[in-house]
């Protein structure tokens, strides 16, 4: 016997076997269960508890499973009752009264009441409340406008600002400000984050780490109950992957397509959805030193830069073109009357030769991802060619994003004229409070890293956020987005469209303006 | 030997301590700390300084090494802030998922690549030898991750055989039929470029033997040519393909980690990957060092293995 002859019979039996074993799994990978949506996200979430995380990832899951004090009127970033059911805020702005809902239960059985209410927000705010050790809670300066929480009477809560705050109610709305129990944070303490106990719709079911979080209806809902039976959250962090797992219908429902395989999802069997939401993609000009600290400098890098160009080609038309700081998707607050910057090189030249500008070297800080960022790399070379078209040497520094973040933070002085940057915000006060205030340069703790500063802006700011009139807020931020267009501080890019692709078994899914996935009315066949 | 094994050992402990230095120094030095990573474009210095004293890294380097190490030392390696649970549980969980992938792939790496060495010398120039020389050329040529894609777009997309991702189905899976329908694809891809290098390297070693004189008078007292292969010149050649077996076993160990991100596979190099990229310190430290232990006590146990096929290699 020859060692060939040997080994071919061995072959056949090994490929043979191969056979046998493929066609008996074979209807092991069968479609996902009716009643039961899988939905693909991006990363493993941090934890459940909702004062302990930061990602939109988490918020996804979160907002199926708690409920806030306000929330987001659907298609809207209008704030509406939740958990209060009205409320009223006392003329100096400072004191907000709310009234709860009642018959309200915990997925364990507790009452939801202003004790409860009180218990949440002194956990997170108030360093000797016995479970604040169960943070950190990384956003609590959402509310750090809170002097005080107070019980009323069991239904009725008082908080007490240390200063008029306009946003506070849609802080409520944020995440941040979702409403956990008490007795289950007593009970599980450390862990609660593994063990949500909320009021929403669908109640915790379990966490297998790095397969799938699975909540379930919550059959005890005050509202209307849920849709699905289950949903199944799989993290699935590399695109390709999450991509393929839709394709071959191991996910019902997924998040964040990229741009380039949406057209693999175009055909019959899966529909696409899409929505703008809160986020405004720019770049932050040094208006400190160097060229971008002429204005007309500024306003020629946003004629120069072809942005139709950045969203249609490099983006793949999953954002629209930016007018200025405050996207329009804060409907209540947008400026209508804005219009972008147009693409106008020749102008760009002649406004570069006015200010004496021609040839100047800039440094750009460009980052490899990060979030929000949607394609900054190749968003950065369009960039590039598009500024060295009207004459400027145009340097690149590639970062990652916590190195990036690390370096444009803290201020571009001495090492760049411009950087990438984007936000998602809940709030149109955040950003420009936050990034445009002279108030708010990186030495004063904010991130004015580009050092815009202009006194009628700070003034607008100010009095928007003392306001508590939404009509009268809305006229000052728009006011406020004519003279920052003027100013040009930024170059205003891009606003980014959330997609989603869900397949033809799931109904009545849409997407929120506010990023926040809400799977109560999704029902799948 | 139990010598032998006991000096092994002890001279393992100041590997893994320097391991311990310079992983710590390398996440603690690179830029990007924990708070930015968390707070992303909330991180005003103001913030980072909170979160940062929250999670107790305001203290100096050289004694935040020290409390590591210390707490290390009694099995408490720390909780991981971005994954809110110990470190422990989670790397001990992970690892067990990527020993099954990579042990899987080992073995069909060792058993594919050692078959295709020994016949492709039993036939040196013949046609079988030609033909394996081939596809192994293929295999070590192509990436891994590349290969995986191509195999999830064929045997998961289109033909619908095999599940695209994970290590167990979502809903009604969980048992051993299910572990092995996920496990197919990313061992397979995983075991690709080493079963290559086994074959190819085993192929020479086996050639070695062969011309020996040995052989020759095994096939001239007329032993069958299978005992002679098999039999006489592997068991010779083994001497040198356990050394091989080693190191491609450290190559599946990391190479783990792409296959790991393409088939989502829970293992613990896509965690080490996830960690870094969120500064999760601890994570990544005790990660690290869990696994640089695993792999020393590995190499040591080869090394033993092969002190007992070849009694010459005593030190």
């Amino acid at each position: 016997m020859t060692i060939l002859s040997w080994t071919r019979r061995g072959l056949l039996a090994a490929v043979g076997a191969v056979l046998i074993a493929g066609g008996m799994f074979a209807s092991a990978t069968a479609q996902t269960p009716p009643g039961v949506l899988i939905v693909g996200q991006i990363a493993e979430p941090k934890s459940l508890d909702p004062a302990a995380v930061t990602a939109v990832n988490d918020f996804r899951i979160l907002v199926n499973v708690y409920e806030g004090l306000t929330r987001y009127k659907s298609g809207t970033l209008e704030v509406e009752p939740a958990l209060a059911t009205s409320w009223s805020i006392s003329d100096d702005g400072t004191e907000y009264t709310l009234k709860l809902r009642s018959g309200v239960n915990f997925h364990d059985g507790t009452p939801f009441n202003a004790e409860a209410v009180k218990f949440n927000f002194d956990r997170m705010l108030n360093e000797k409340h016995p479970y604040h050790d169960t943070g950190p809670f990384p956003l609590s300066f959402f509310f750090s406008a809170v002097k005080s929480t107070d019980v009323v009477d069991d239904m009725t809560v008082k908080f007490t600002l240390n200063a008029p705050y306009a946003p506070f109610l849609s802080n409520l709305a944020y995440p941040t400000g979702l409403i956990v129990s008490p007795a289950a944070v007593a009970a599980s303490g450390k862990e609660f984050g593994r063990n949500p106990v909320g009021t929403g719709p669908f109640k915790f079911g379990e966490w297998r780490s790095n397969e799938a979080v699975v909540v379930e209806r919550n059959d005890g809902y005050w509202g209307e109950a849920a849709g699905s039976q289950a949903v199944v959250f799989r993290p699935i962090t590399d695109a390709n992957t999450r991509v393929a797992e839709m394709l071959a219908g191991g996910i019902d429902l997924m998040v964040e397509v990229p741009p380039t395989s949406l057209g693999q999802f175009s055909g019959d069997g899966f529909s696409i959805a899409e929505q703008a939401g809160p986020h405004v993609w720019f770049l932050i000009l040094n208006a400190k030193e160097g060229p971008f600290a002429d204005k007309r400098v500024r306003q020629a890098a946003n004629y120069a830069i072809n942005k139709e160009a950045i969203v249609n080609d490099v983006l793949e038309g999953t954002a629209t073109v930016a007018a200025g700081p405050t996207p329009p998707a804060f409907a209540w607050a947008y400026n209508e009357s804005l219009d972008p910057y147009p693409y106008d090189p020749e102008k760009a030249k002649a406004l570069i030769a006015e200010a004496g500008a021609s040839g100047a070297e800039l440094k750009f800080y460009v980052t490899e991802g990060g979030s929000g960022m949607l394609d900054p790399v190749p968003m950065g070379t369009a960039i590039q060619a598009d500024l060295e078209a009207v004459g400027f040497d145009v340097k690149i520094e590639t970062y990652e994003w916590n190195t990036f973040l690390g370096e444009v933070n803290p201020g571009l002085e001495g090492k760049a004229d411009m950087a990438e940057m984007a936000w998602m915000t809940n709030d149109p006060d955040t950003l420009p409070y936050l990034a445009l205030r002279s108030e708010a340069w990186p030495d004063k703790g904010g991130f004015n890293s580009g050092y815009y500063a202009n006194a009628e802006v700070d003034k607008l700011l100010e009095a928007a956020r003392t306001a508590t009139d939404q009509n009268e807020r809305a006229k000052l931020y728009r006011e406020m987005q004519t003279i920052v267009q003027e100013d040009a501080p930024w170059v205003f890019v891009a606003n980014w469209k959330q997609n989603a692709v869900t397949n033809d078994r799931v109904k009545n899914f849409g997407l929120e303006p506010s990023f926040l996935l809400h799977l109560q009315g999704v029902v799948k066949d | 030997m139990g010598g032998y094994i006991v000096k092994r050992l002890v001279s393992a402990v100041p590997v893994l301590l320097g391991i311990t230095i310079i992983v710590f120094l390398i996440m603690s030095l690179i830029p990007g700390d924990p708070a930015t990573a968390i707070l992303g474009s909330y991180a005003t210095p103001e913030n980072v300084e909170k979160l940062n004293r929250d999670l107790g890294l305001d203290k100096p380097m050289v004694q935040r090494y020290f409390i590591w190490l210390g707490n290390m030392l009694t099995g408490d390696f720390g909780r991981s802030f971005s994954l809110n649970r110990p470190v422990l549980d989670e790397v001990s969980e992970r690892f067990n998922a990527t020993l099954v992938l990579a042990g899987t792939a080992f073995v069909l790496c060792s058993l594919l690549g050692i078959l295709a060495g020994v016949i492709s010398a039993a036939r040196q120039y013949g046609l079988a030898d030609k033909a394996i020389t081939f596809v192994v050329l293929i295999g070590i040529s192509v990436p891994s991750f590349f290969l995986g894609m191509m195999m999830i777009l064929l045997f998961a997309v289109n033909l619908r055989w095999l599940p695209v991702s994970g290590m167990y189905a979502i809903y009604g899976g969980g048992d051993l039929p299910d572990l092995i329908n996920h496990l197919i694809m990313p061992a397979l891809a995983l075991a690709a470029v080493a079963t290559g290098v086994i074959a190819r390297l085993s192929r020479s070693a086996m050639l070695e033997v062969l011309r020996q004189d040995f052989i020759r008078t095994a096939r001239a007292k007329g032993v069958p040519e299978r005992r002679v292969i098999m039999g006489h010149a592997l068991r010779a050649a083994m001497v040198s393909i356990i050394p091989i077996l080693g190191i491609q076993a450290g190559f599946v160990l990391s190479g783990a980690v792409y296959i790991e991100i393409v088939f989502q596979w829970p293992g613990v190099g896509r965690m080490l990957v996830d960690a870094i990229l969120k500064r999760d310190l601890l994570l990544v430290q005790g990660g690290v060092v869990f696994v640089a232990a695993c792999y020393v006590l590995f190499n040591i146990s080869v090394d033993v293995a092969q002190s007992l096929l070849d009694p010459r290699i005593k030190t």
